[in-house]
């Protein structure tokens, strides 16, 4: 080791060795300020688009009152126009407001199955740890079990034992994702639970639920936020694939996943617009929510900064 | 009567980091334990507090032997240790302020009640000014939180007390602050010091017995954790 060191000392900066440097550390000042006020412009622009479809969400089918049902036989199949923004469908709807509702009932299932999976997840990975030994062992395993399912797979099992609805989806989203969760929430714990800080509770008098509740689980909560935002667009994925595939919502009811279903036909047709809007209101919103996920990592994790994580 | 009996402990069963020790604390008696870094002082200062269960061997506290370690000692065996630690920043939590800090042993142990009156005191005690009872770990020095560590080592009224190199990360007007603390405590309780570190100066003034780590090892050990790290001394 330091022969090599001698050798290709500072002296020789031609020596590729010593040139060499690791792509993510290049730090041309250029690049640098290239890559901030990129990241600004993203969170900036998820930001706006994250706040405009959750205002869109609560205010407009409230306030409005429009009916996302309402048919107009003599209306179907409207390009977009100043009436019908996005145009309509098949049998006459307006496609800006079955969005708007499908993105109501998509928001919503991500949301209450991100939250759930998260709790699942966190209980879960706190248990393991906080147990240890077989407990630890056989609640991984099992956590691997499950993992080695194709999510969307387990999640049409989940769905089909129920009716058609609201409910079963998020059921069958927060059972399929808490597992990356409970290992996050796991690792974590583990890792906190060798501090010394520990150990003075223990020898303070600290029940073990005193320590994993007091000192463990409030440690996590930073990690397990960021996977349930994370988890929101997988979610909203999950719930739209299973609409996709008629098993998720009533086809009546809007949701995005339906209504990229409902215009399938249309497509093959030359109508563009009833699938392009639904498509475009399941990317955006779920790539700025990711785009959020993604800062919120930068800043409590600040020396693994990297792409949009998905 | 703190006896630690032919104990060998480590985090590998196949490589122990101790051998084979023996080391008796009596009541009220202060023992310095001089040892050079990476011999396992730490960890020995951890089994004889219950937080670590040894491979092999027994402790020994008060003629009764220990079974549990960790969780499982009971709590009555686990709160007669007050543990001080090497670096205050590891060893507090950086969530809690140092008043919670200092109290969280009582809130454990079901006497919420003493709070009011016991934080304050001890914090007179040790040196914290009322000011920084409020404040959490990152917002003072490495000495005052060594100083609130302490207090909580305290808080329990423990009858055995165990300093792991507790004045290594301080400066010489804290270090002898916080002695002073220990042996008042310990001239008003009664209480037992094993007292772990590697200057041996401080050791030789602050304790009235100092051990070689090399000297513990037992007959049978031979000197086969001492060879593997020469004397740093």
């Amino acid at each position: 080791m330091a022969d090599t060191e001698a050798t290709t000392g500072p002296g020789t900066a031609a020596d590729p060795v010593t040139r060499w440097r690791p792509v993510a550390g290049r730090s041309l000042a250029g690049a640098r300020k290239a890559s901030r006020s990129t990241r600004a412009w993203r969170v900036g622009s998820s930001a706006a688009i994250v706040t405009a479809v959750v205002l869109a969400v609560l205010i407009v089918p409230p306030l409005v009152a429009l009916d996302e049902q309402a048919v107009h036989l003599a209306d179907k199949l409207l390009p977009p126009s100043a009436a019908h923004p996005f145009g309509t469908d098949d049998v006459g709807r307006d496609l800006l407001v079955r969005c708007v509702y499908g993105l109501r009932v998509s928001l919503l299932v991500g949301v209450v199955a991100a939250v759930v999976a998260t709790v699942i997840g966190t209980a879960v990975g706190a248990l393991a740890a906080s147990a240890g030994g077989w407990v630890d062992r056989v609640v991984m395993r099992l956590v691997d079990v499950f993992s080695s399912v194709p999510h969307l797979l387990l999640g049409i099992f989940i769905v089909a034992m129920f009716r058609p609805g609201v409910w079963p989806v998020v059921i069958s989203v927060a059972l399929t994702h808490w597992l990356s969760t409970a290992r996050i929430v796991r690792a974590e714990v583990l890792s906190l639970r060798s501090r010394p800080y520990v150990d003075a509770a223990i020898s303070g008098g600290a029940s073990r639920w005193r320590v994993t509740v007091r000192h463990l689980l409030p440690g996590v909560l930073p990690q397990a936020g960021l996977a349930a935002v994370l988890m929101v667009p997988h979610a909203i994925w999950h719930e739209s694939a299973l609409s996709f595939l008629g098993l998720g919502l009533p086809t009546h009811q809007a949701s995005l996943g339906t209504l990229v279903q409902g215009a399938r036909s249309s497509l093959l047709a030359g109508d563009w617009w009833p699938t392009l809007f639904p498509g475009l209101f399941i990317i955006v919103p779920t790539l700025a929510i990711a785009g959020l996920a993604g800062a919120w990592r930068d800043r409590i994790n600040p020396r693994r900064r990297s792409e949009l994580m998905l | 009567m703190l006896e630690l009996r032919s104990l060998t402990a480590g985090y590998d069963r196949r490589d122990p980091v101790v051998r084979d020790v023996s080391l008796t604390v009596a009541p009220g008696e202060s023992v310095g334990l001089l040892g050079p870094s990476g011999c396992g002082k730490s960890t020995l200062a951890r089994v004889a507090a219950l937080l670590h269960r040894p491979d092999r061997g027994q402790v020994v506290v008060d003629g009764e032997p220990v079974h549990g370690w960790r969780h499982r000692a009971p709590r009555d065996r686990r709160t007669a240790f007050g543990v001080v630690f090497q670096q205050p920043r590891l060893s507090a939590d950086p969530r809690l302020s140092l008043a919670q800090i200092v109290a969280e042993p009582l809130r454990a142990t079901g006497r919420a009640a003493d709070v009011p009156e016991r934080v304050p005191e001890l914090a007179r005690t040790v040196g914290l000014g009322a000011d920084l009872l409020g404040r959490r770990p990152h917002e003072v020095s490495d000495g005052q939180l060594q100083r609130a560590c302490l207090a909580r080592a305290l808080v329990l009224r423990p009858r055995w007390l165990i300093c792991d190199e507790m004045t290594a990360m301080l400066d010489a007007s804290t270090t002898a602050a916080l002695v002073a603390v220990v042996e008042e405590y310990r001239a008003a309780s009664g209480a037992g010091l094993l007292a772990v570190g590697h200057d041996r100066v401080l050791l030789e003034r602050w304790c009235e017995r100092t051990v070689e780590w090399r000297e513990l090892t037992g007959a049978t050990g031979a000197t086969g954790g001492s060879a593997a790290h020469p004397a740093a001394e």
